[in-house]
């Protein structure tokens, strides 16, 4: 195509935007609030899933072993949980790395919980092996099949309440319902400025009847509405953006300042999130293309 | 120049508008088609700009066959075909210019030709004092010169107008066919659907006469020849 139609379908484009003053802000408004659901519920759901794996990767079978076993002995019942079904991973924790590990986990701010580290001389910990599944939801199973082997005093996971096994639950369900949802509000989007493009090009009916009657070809027919669409996505996408920018700036920080939760992190906006504001971008682009080339097609007859 | 031979139509409501219509009109030629409302004119007019497709025989216009033209060559024979209809057809948000300009816009055409023929079909029309003016503040007649010119500015071999004289006053009328002669002298092959007995009696040209979709007289230096 010549690069003077090009421009001129640039023009056409942006000029009936304004031409269409109140038909193009009902559509923007409708590409905005769409997109900015679209987009909280996406953030949402990364950070769901983000925290999910989190956890999933903490979830462990810790086993004890019997403080009187020797080192062949703890030598074969390492193989032994190994050949166990759904078993990744196995690691032997001597209970002098255990102590450490503990002390770590209870130090504040970089001074040691010095009663901890008073037991340093005299370690009550025993030895233990932690025990990785293949998948997560394997540490109930895991942890029965383990106990049953001898030199084990005990074993378990997580915390042992089953809290762990409700969190899985809760972040899939939360994940697939918003899931549904966000496809549910794209059908919604997609809808919606097809339709107002159709009410857009209604209006210029009359237009491209006489651009047909004076040799224009369809492409060239299409393609101003094919741009129009294209700067309706994008406009609608602009404000869900920088209110997505703003305001999970803004929520980061206030999570961090008011829990200082050490074992929860939250997605950092470099680069997740402006990732996330270039998948909304293009969204709103598409849908914006995908509503008039659709609703053209049908007034070309082509 | 146009050809038509043996053509019918048929509507799919089954209306039977052209019953096997001959013609030839050759370049150059003024020829008004006339006939009661219902004859067929309009379809007639309609088939030579490829609005509508006959249902049998073939059309011939400037060497491109009409009765086997694919849906996306038509913008080609539209360049060569002008068309002016009774309600002008004018984009009421667009200037005079711009609405001329248009018709070269949308084939392309380099920015300096379109500003120099705009202004030089306008001048044609006399209207290129209105050039900034939107239709709606000109006059009926006006605003059918600027659809003429529009219709011309990209020098069609044809120009075909669907009464273009039907919604002006009889002085008005006269100026538009005085336009319209115009651009037949200059080689521009015209054929007009007209029920305005008097424009045809008085400029005598090539008179078509249509009646139940069959050309039932044709004569040249003809007169309008019936009661409407």
């Amino acid at each position: 195509m010549k690069l003077r139609n090009f421009k001129r379908h640039g023009k056409e484009g942006l000029k009936n935007l304004g031409r269409n003053g109140w038909m193009t802000f009902a559509s923007v408004s409708s590409v905005t609030v769409a997109l900015l659901l679209v987009g909280f519920f996406i953030a949402l759901m990364l950070n769901l899933n983000f925290i999910s794996t989190q956890i999933k990767d903490d979830v462990a079978v810790k086993a004890y072993i019997v403080r009187t076993a020797t080192d062949d002995q703890i030598d074969q019942l390492h193989e032994e949980i190994q050949a166990l079904p759904r078993v990744a991973n196995v690691k032997f924790i001597p209970k002098e790395q255990g102590l450490e590990n503990l002390i770590e986990s209870m130090s504040h701010d970089g001074e040691e919980a010095t009663v901890l580290a008073d037991l340093r001389d005299e370690n009550p910990l025993p030895d233990s092996f932690k025990i990785k599944g293949k998948d997560p939801e394997d540490a109930i199973a895991i942890k029965k099949a383990v106990e049953q082997l001898d030199y084990v005093t005990k074993a378990k996971y997580g915390d042992g309440k089953g809290t762990v096994k409700n969190l899985f639950n809760v972040t899939d369900t939360a994940r697939n319902v918003g899931l549904a949802l966000i496809i549910g509000l794209l059908f919604t989007t997609v809808f919606l400025i097809g339709n107002t493009i159709k009410l857009t090009i209604v209006s210029r009916r009359r237009e491209i009847e006489i651009m047909k009657l004076v040799g224009a070809t369809n492409s060239f027919i299409r393609l101003p509405f094919f741009v129009e669409g294209l700067l309706l996505g994008v406009l609608g996408s602009i404000l869900p953006i920088a209110l997505l920018i703003v305001a999970y700036r803004a929520f980061y920080d206030i999570f961090y300042h008011n829990y200082e939760m050490t074992f929860i992190e939250l997605i950092p906006l470099n680069p997740t999130i402006y990732y996330l504001c270039g998948g909304v971008l293009l969204i709103g682009a598409l849908i914006g293309i995908w509503g008039s080339v659709t609703s053209v097609r049908k007034f070309l007859k082509v | 120049m146009i050809e038509m031979r043996d053509v019918w139509k048929t509507y799919p409501n089954g209306v039977m508008a052209l019953n096997g219509v001959d013609v030839t009109i050759e370049k150059g030629e003024f020829v008004y088609v006339v006939g009661p409302s219902g004859a067929g004119k309009s379809t007639f007019i309609k088939l030579m700009y490829r609005e509508e497709k006959p249902s049998k025989g073939t059309i011939q216009i400037d060497r491109i066959n009409l009765s086997k033209l694919k849906e996306k060559h038509i913008p080609k024979l539209r360049r060569k075909v002008g068309v002016v209809f009774q309600d002008f057809k004018l984009l009421p948000k667009l200037t005079v210019y711009e609405n001329v300009a248009f018709a070269l816009e949308v084939v392309g055409e380099h920015p300096r030709t379109i500003r120099k023929r705009v202004m030089e079909v306008l001048d044609l029309v006399k209207l290129k004092h209105k050039a900034r003016f939107l239709p709606d503040e000109l006059s009926g007649g006006e605003q059918q010169r600027v659809s003429l010119a529009r219709s011309i500015v990209n020098n069609p071999a044809v120009i075909i107008a669907d009464e273009p004289t039907g919604n002006l006053d009889p002085e008005t009328a006269w100026g538009i066919m005085d336009i319209f002669e115009r651009i037949n002298t200059s080689g521009t092959t015209v054929v007009m659907a007209t029920h305005n007995r008097e424009i045809v009696d008085s400029i005598q040209k090539r008179v078509i006469a249509i009646d139940g979709g069959m050309i039932v007289r044709d004569e040249m230096a003809g007169r309008y020849g019936y009661e409407a």
